[in-house]
């Protein structure tokens, strides 16, 4: 069986799985139930000055019929006393002394209080630390997650204040709240972090009541913003991870997370840069529970491809992962349709009519059966119906060779600049 | 089936309802496909991808709207059309997993309307033509719903004391309750359409009258009762008209001589198996359907005839009744019986069924006739020209005698396709049409 074991600027865990700092860690309970079941790591549910949390604080995207395509929160960090939450972490830890156990921190920007935490928490024997500078909403407003995790120096400031006290690893928890992640990813690592994180959850209002017009979710008739999470944020976590996996000052492990729900999701997330992955809204969706799948599906994944390590999964396709200017402009491919299973939905034909390109024209066969057919020459290759067609195998997208050699739109531009 | 001791809840509807839960997950396997084939093969033309995903948003009323519109009596259809050979059979997903309950979805988007007393349509801005539509069956009440949209002044004639036709007295409650039925009248009778009951053409007043009174006159007469059998006996008694039976279940108070008896119906179409499992239900102990040819010929759909065997009726193949046999008081006894054997495939693909020359005879208390449904035989009175009965039309609904149109059962036969309720509804529909074009082109004549 393949090797699970993974490692994160040095903390190991028998398997990549943690829980994301967030609900499911809150408490030593929990967080040994969740040992229990099969989790590798937890990183505990955000430590600092206790402060009061709102009722309600959650609220869902559910997509039709399916539960829970996207997850909000306006939770803040823990409520219960700080001397608690250590006394938990230090009885969890002897009981599990091969788990990682990672310690979320948020205070204040100021060297004292940095010190004073990573000293305390140190000491009941965690892992590494997590440093907080995701959270959207609460704590933003008194200049602390999200607020500092927006300004590059505050990053780099903060992270040095924690790395000249602490002497596990230091990892960056960054905020997709801002317009290109590796600017704060590269301070975190000027910063002296031994390890980032992302992404923190993204800036949302779940939604409104149509019947009452009040915000979801709503405490006591206002709503504010919360943070966003969920399988629907699984693509914006995608590209922010693989723009700091290739940012050539972004030369540190990363965590990854966002939307993560399956053993496959977490397949990608290795290949494109993640040492590990932390896993939140999923748990919260199912139960703790879903890491027996997690891992046996990881297992049977490492097998089939002969890997002997999911180490050696990662970062394997960052190097896929380019800008458009390199793309091989080029490269065609059309889509064919497999008349012996399409089920004649015509999906693909009037997504392609109204919005794409009118190339996949309805047919009669000389038995008064009607079938589909691609114009190829007028494809244009958009993937469009592939997409919308409900049959596996019923579309695919093939290459269409055209004897042009590879040029992409860099390549172009120097080839003109160079006549 | 798990027949109970109180005759009353024998009649209850047997197919449940689907819940809110169970209706939005099946809506929500709904491909909505463009130009769907479900849609080409409902006979009415039900936009059903557009009411299934109004279901997926809650938009209820507009869900019922889109199937009340292509169909004025779209909730009884939900229960009584042979979904499986019409938009179900034609659902995509008979080809990867199984079809959506279309038939259950529309029952539920048309109970939703029915139960919140929904105002679904209102009448077309009146255009001072009137049309008389006799019979308030489902073409009738179809023709009428769509000539009141139109904006003609409708009344529809009915010979029974309330409209609905097949749906009303027809069809078993246990399929379609009653108050179904009479929704879709009242739907109908909202639009301003007025619906004269226990009024029969013919006696209470003649088709002339008619033609003198209105625009045009729709003949929506349906068929008539049972043919005799024409075997010595039947005069008995203790024989029944399936389609007597059947009405005698719909009202309110329910016979009660069949319980502890032993019966047989001869025939095996859709009403043989109506006439059948109404027996069962009325506590017959014994029902047997006979029927002279084999199951392979036998009319009757096959969810019908699986229905009727759960409820423990038999079935007896190749048996013709040759004579009723009865006691001194007159009542029935027994039916003496030929044995049949198909002969070859005749030139219209049938196989006849001939005697074998053995004869038999049936012990029983009871004989429901269920051979079909003979026509009007007034029609040919009042000039009305027909073929075997069936009234003749032109492409456009319009009988031999110009202004009258017809529609439904009492076409049906002349390649007018299956006698579906369903299909009735649609002849309904397209009569209106006609009326209304050759209305509008007579008017542009007279104003030029």
């Amino acid at each position: 069986m393949a090797d699970l074991i993974s490692n994160l600027a040095g903390i190991t865990s028998p398997n990549p799985f943690w829980l994301a700092s967030a609900p499911p860690t809150n408490s030593g309970y929990q967080v040994q139930r969740a040992f229990e079941a099969g989790w590798g790591g937890a990183v505990w549910k955000t430590l600092g000055e206790p402060i009061m949390n709102s009722t309600s604080r959650f609220a869902a995207l559910h997509f039709n019929g399916k539960r829970v395509a996207g997850f909000n929160n306006i939770e803040l960090i823990s409520d219960r006393p700080l001397d608690v939450n250590l006394r938990e972490i230090a009885d969890t830890k002897k009981r599990f002394p091969n788990h990682a156990i990672v310690a979320s921190l948020m205070v204040e920007p100021k060297q004292e209080k940095w010190h004073e935490i990573v000293k305390r928490v140190e000491a009941v024997g965690v892992d590494g630390l997590e440093l907080n500078f995701g959270c959207p909403h609460g704590m933003a407003e008194r200049g602390m997650g999200s607020a500092s995790g927006q300004v590059p120096a505050l990053v780099e400031q903060q992270t040095a204040w924690v790395k000249e006290v602490a002497t596990t690893p230091v990892i960056v928890k960054l905020t997709p709240n801002i317009t290109d992640i590796t600017a704060t990813a590269e301070a975190a690592a000027q910063g002296g972090a031994d390890a980032i994180s992302l992404i923190n959850t993204i800036n949302s209002l779940a939604g409104v009541d149509i019947d009452t017009w009040q915000t979801i979710p709503n405490v006591d008739g206002l709503g504010t913003h919360g943070g966003y999470c969920g399988p629907a944020v699984k693509p914006i976590a995608l590209h922010m991870l693989g723009d700091c996996a290739r940012h050539p000052n972004v030369d540190i492990p990363i965590s990854g997370i966002g939307g993560i729900a399956t053993w496959q999701d977490a397949v990608q997330f290795l290949l494109m840069g993640a040492s590990n992955v932390q896993v939140c809204t999923a748990a919260m969706h199912h139960g703790f529970r879903i890491v027996e799948d997690l891992l046996d599906g990881l297992s049977a994944y490492l097998e089939e491809k002969g890997l002997a390590s999911v180490q050696d999964l990662v970062g394997q396709s960052v190097h896929r992962y380019s800008e458009w200017g390199n793309l091989n402009l080029n490269h065609q491919v059309v889509a064919r349709i497999n008349q012996d299973v399409c089920i004649n939905c015509n999906k693909c034909h009037i997504s392609c009519e109204d919005t794409a390109h009118q190339c996949i024209g309805r047919y009669t066969d000389e038995n008064g059966a009607p079938y589909l057919k691609v114009d190829e020459d007028e494809c244009v290759g958009c993937n469009l119906c592939s997409i919308v067609c409900p049959v596996e195998g019923a579309i695919a997208m093939v290459p269409k060779p055209n004897g042009l050699p590879p040029m992409s739109w860099n390549e172009r531009q120097a080839a003109i600049a160079n006549d | 089936m798990e027949r109970s001791e109180s005759i009353p809840l024998n009649f209850q509807e047997v197919e449940p309802p689907l819940s809110t839960q169970e209706a939005t997950d099946e809506a929500t396997r709904c491909l909505y496909c463009y130009d769907a084939p479900c849609i080409t093969a409902c006979p009415t033309g039900i936009d059903i991808p557009s009411f299934i995903q109004k279901i997926t948003t809650n938009n209820l009323t507009g869900s019922a709207r889109t199937i009340m519109e292509a169909n004025p009596i779209g909730a009884s259809c939900a229960r009584v059309c042979p979904t499986e050979e019409l938009c179900e059979g034609a659902c995509v997903l008979n080809q990867t997993s199984k079809p959506i309950m279309i038939g259950k979805l529309q029952r539920y988007a048309t109970d939703w309307a029915i139960q919140n007393e929904k105002p679904l349509f209102t009448a077309g801005k009146r255009n001072g033509q009137k049309v008389a539509v006799v019979g308030g069956g489902p073409a009738g009440l179809s023709a009428a719903r769509e000539l009141a949209l139109l904006g003609y002044a409708v009344t529809v004639y009915e010979a029974e004391t309330e409209a609905g036709g097949l749906d009303t007295y027809g069809i078993v409650s246990f399929r379609l309750p009653k108050r179904i039925s009479l929704w879709e009248v009242e739907q109908v009778k909202s639009l301003g359409v007025s619906i004269q009951t226990n009024t029969r053409i013919g006696v209470d007043l003649s088709l002339a009258e008619l033609q003198q009174s209105f625009d045009a006159v729709v003949l929506a007469v349906g068929m008539a009762n049972v043919p005799p059998l024409g075997i010595p006996g039947e005069e008995l008694h203790g024989v029944y008209d399936a389609i007597d039976l059947v009405k005698a279940t719909k009202s309110t108070t329910l016979p009660q001589q069949f319980q502890g008896k032993r019966g047989v119906v001869i025939g095996a179409g859709n009403t043989a198996i109506d006439g059948a499992t109404c027996a069962v239900r009325l506590g017959a102990e014994n029902v047997k359907v006979l029927y002279r040819r084999t199951e392979a010929e036998m009319t009757a759909y096959q969810f019908e005839y699986e229905f009727a065997k759960q409820d423990s009726v038999e079935f007896r193949w190749l048996v013709s009744p040759i004579a009723v046999l009865g006691d001194e008081k007159g009542r029935v006894t027994a039916l003496k019986c030929a044995e049949m054997a198909l002969a070859e495939a005749d030139e219209s693909g049938r196989r006849t069924p001939i005697p074998t020359g053995a004869t038999f005879v049936i012990k029983t208390d009871f004989i429901i006739k269920a051979i079909g449904q003979a026509r009007h035989r007034w029609l040919d009175d009042v000039g009305i020209a027909t073929h075997n009965g069936v009234i003749s039309i032109d492409h456009h609904y319009e009988t031999s005698v110009k202004g009258v149109f017809a529609c439904g059962d009492a076409i049906f036969g002349q390649g007018q396709g299956e006698a579906m309720v369903v299909a009735a509804a649609e002849q309904g529909k397209q009569a209106a049409y006609a009326i209304d074009k050759k209305r509008r082109s007579q008017r542009a004549e007279t104003s030029a």
